[in-house]
């Protein structure tokens, strides 16, 4: 039997191995920032996926913590309990690495939420603007002008503040990653639907829209099975580099502490609790999240630098 | 002209009582005012006696006119937190950040500019590589980690200049200014290197991206055929044409400046209208919220107004366009 399945035909190659070869791959291949960045992203989202796995501490664990430990430089032993931490403790006895990694995750879930939601605010607003055109559109594209005069992180802080009246005081800290998630969607949305509809008014015209339109498809499924995937490419650019924006972002709002709160520390609220330590020369409790946060959002925009590069067919 | 700038400004009136509204929703539906007013130990008659002095059992259009005509008279009520007017919370910190925004905006424009036409010249020369590359982390570098880093280097290591307040300010009339005072120029510095090194960058690119294009082109070559020196080429024909995009991106970013005081200002602890605002958020003192909303609009509405029109003062083409049709 095994003889008849494997007789020799051509070579037949493998999807993997189309892709490879393929263009895409190929300016991969060729370009060692963007291989470094991938690099870079995949060992920090990897770290703070199994951050429960790699962190030596759990810092969310009162019991795990003592007092004594505080302030323990990097790499050095505690004067008192004489314990060594690879990027030293915070004021509490925290092990810093234990929770940058935990606050990478707290980052990155923000982020990557945030530009999820913005990203399917923006498609479906800037398709339903774009298909039916009329005073929707109207409306649609006018809200985000207005929008778009404001700055983005004015936006998000804005949406932060009244959301904060409008949940009761016992739910404020577990609210408040999920409210940040919506603040800043809803600050990021305009770029995606603006550029969605741009693309689908191209396509809109088309032949296959008209073909699809003539054997009776609905609106719904010509704007989200036919013209969607056309006009995708541009919005993955968009939303790689906005990983990076919204990352800044979310560091920035819990930084001025109107973000994460401390219950659950991002990076930013990191930066700002060690910002308190600067002075009395605590540098490694400020340092090590401040160059994790650089880190990511560095390799996250290169990574997007490169793909727009790679997917605008008139660079090439 | 005239009717461009009617319509321009009809559009502006419009965002600003949208605006407005959002301000005024807030204070209307976010949190009970009048449970902030009155204290534990209130009664019924209390509650409704307040509701009718305030207005508040009126119908929800005449309460927003009511709100627009307080608004427009600069009258936002007493901040929930500090029990003053929000008018005179903010009229007694606007100088502040003004100052602030004032400085690094010139700061970013001046630098900017003669940074873009620098690199666009000299393009292949080490400095301007240099530049290039700090300018690329300096946009990447979240505003707060710069105010950090430079408190580090300037206040904590070396010991030069102060990492937090205004210094010493004197008051001429009701507005007061740290640039008479020495220890008053010294804080500005680093907050106004924080807030406008983003700008600056963004500048600099721009008018270097804007100038080597425009340095390609035809007449830049004839003049440069018909013996004219660099200098005059350089300035009066290559610069002079990059100004236009270069004036709107500018004058957007301006706004942006006052938006992203906010981030300096809490670095910094100036006490301007920016760190008013968090304090606001972190304590939902909406009267403060709302005010700051309706004002950093007016500004922005005011800002891109101006833009607008100026494009069309600098771009003579827009001009013969607008009178063919």
């Amino acid at each position: 039997m095994t003889d008849i399945l494997d007789t020799p035909k051509a070579p037949e190659k493998s999807r993997f191995a189309k892709f490879w070869d393929g263009d895409f791959a190929w300016s991969f291949r060729h370009s060692p920032v963007a291989i470094v960045a991938t690099l870079v992203v995949a060992i920090l989202v990897l770290s703070a996926i199994f951050a429960p796995l790699i962190a030596p501490y759990n810092p969310f664990d009162p019991s795990s913590l003592n007092l004594m430990n505080g302030f323990t430089p990097p790499g050095t032993p505690n004067a008192f309990t004489q314990e060594t931490f690879l990027l030293g403790t915070d004021d509490q006895g925290r092990d810093v690495f234990s929770t940058i990694l935990y606050g990478m995750r707290v980052s990155l879930f923000v982020g990557a939420s945030a530009v999820l939601l913005a990203l399917i605010i923006g498609i479906v607003l800037g398709l339903v603007a774009a298909y039916f055109g009329g005073w929707i559109e109207t409306l649609i594209m006018r809200v985000a002008d207005v929008q778009l005069t404001f700055p983005a992180i004015l936006v998000a802080m804005l949406i932060f503040g009244i959301a904060k009246g409008v949940t009761p005081p016992e739910y404020r800290d577990e609210m408040a990653i999920y409210v940040l998630i919506v603040a800043i969607a809803l600050s990021d949305w305009v770029q995606f639907a603006r550029v969605v509809r741009g693309a689908a008014l191209v396509e809109k015209n088309k032949e296959y829209v008209q073909a699809a339109r003539l054997i009776g498809r609905g609106s719904f499924p010509i704007m989200f099975r036919h013209i969607l995937p056309n006009v995708l490419s541009p919005v993955l650019v968009i939303a790689t580099i906005s990983l990076a924006l919204a990352i800044i972002a979310e560091a920035t709002l819990s930084f001025l502490g109107v973000g994460a709160p401390p219950t659950q520390p991002s990076l930013g609220t990191l930066i700002r609790i060690g910002q308190g330590f600067l002075f009395s020369g605590e540098w490694w409790i400020l340092f090590f999240p401040a160059c994790t946060l650089l880190a990511l959002a560095l390799s996250v925009n290169l990574l997007g630098d490169w793909l727009r590069d790679a997917l605008n067919p008139k660079l090439r | 002209m005239f009717a461009y700038i009617v319509r321009r400004m009809f559009q502006s009136v419009i965002v600003l009582l949208v605006v407005g509204l959002v301000a005024f929703s807030m204070f209307r539906f976010v949190g009970d005012p009048i449970d902030n007013m009155l204290g534990q130990e209130r009664t019924q008659a209390d509650i409704d006696r307040l509701r009718g002095e305030l207005g508040l059992d009126k119908p929800f259009p005449v309460q927003y006119f009511k709100f627009l005509q307080g608004a427009v008279q600069g009258n936002f009520g007493v901040s929930y937190r500090q029990g003053r007017p929000v008018s005179t919370i903010i009229a007694e910190r606007a100088p502040a950040t003004l100052e602030l925004a004032f400085v690094s905006g010139f700061l970013a424009i001046t630098m900017g500019i003669a940074l873009g036409v620098f690199t666009a010249i000299r393009r292949q020369g080490i400095a301007a590589n240099v530049i290039m590359t700090v300018s690329l982390i300096g946009v990447s570098l979240p505003t707060f980690l710069i105010g950090i880093l430079l408190i580090y280097i300037f206040s904590v290591e070396l010991d030069l200049l102060p990492s937090f307040g205004r210094g010493e300010t004197v008051m001429i009339g009701n507005w007061s200014t740290g640039f008479l005072t020495s220890s008053g120029l010294k804080a500005l510095i680093l907050p106004a290197i924080t807030l406008g090194l983003y700008q600056m960058t963004l500048i600099m690119r721009l008018v270097r991206s804007e100038m080597l294009e425009v340095l390609r082109a035809d007449y830049v070559r004839f003049a440069r055929a018909r013996g004219l020196s660099d200098r005059v080429i350089n300035f009066r024909h290559a610069l002079k044409n990059t100004l236009v995009p270069v004036i709107t991106i500018t004058g957007l970013q301006l706004g942006s400046i006052i938006a992203f005081a906010i981030i300096t200002e809490t670095v910094f602890q100036w006490p301007g209208v920016g760190l008013l605002f968090i304090n606001a958020i972190q304590f939902v003192d909406i009267p403060v919220m709302a005010a700051y909303l309706m004002l950093i609009s007016v500004m922005f509405v005011t800002i891109n107004l101006i833009v607008d029109l100026l494009y069309y003062a600098i771009d003579p083409r827009l001009r013969v366009d607008a009178r063919a049709t």
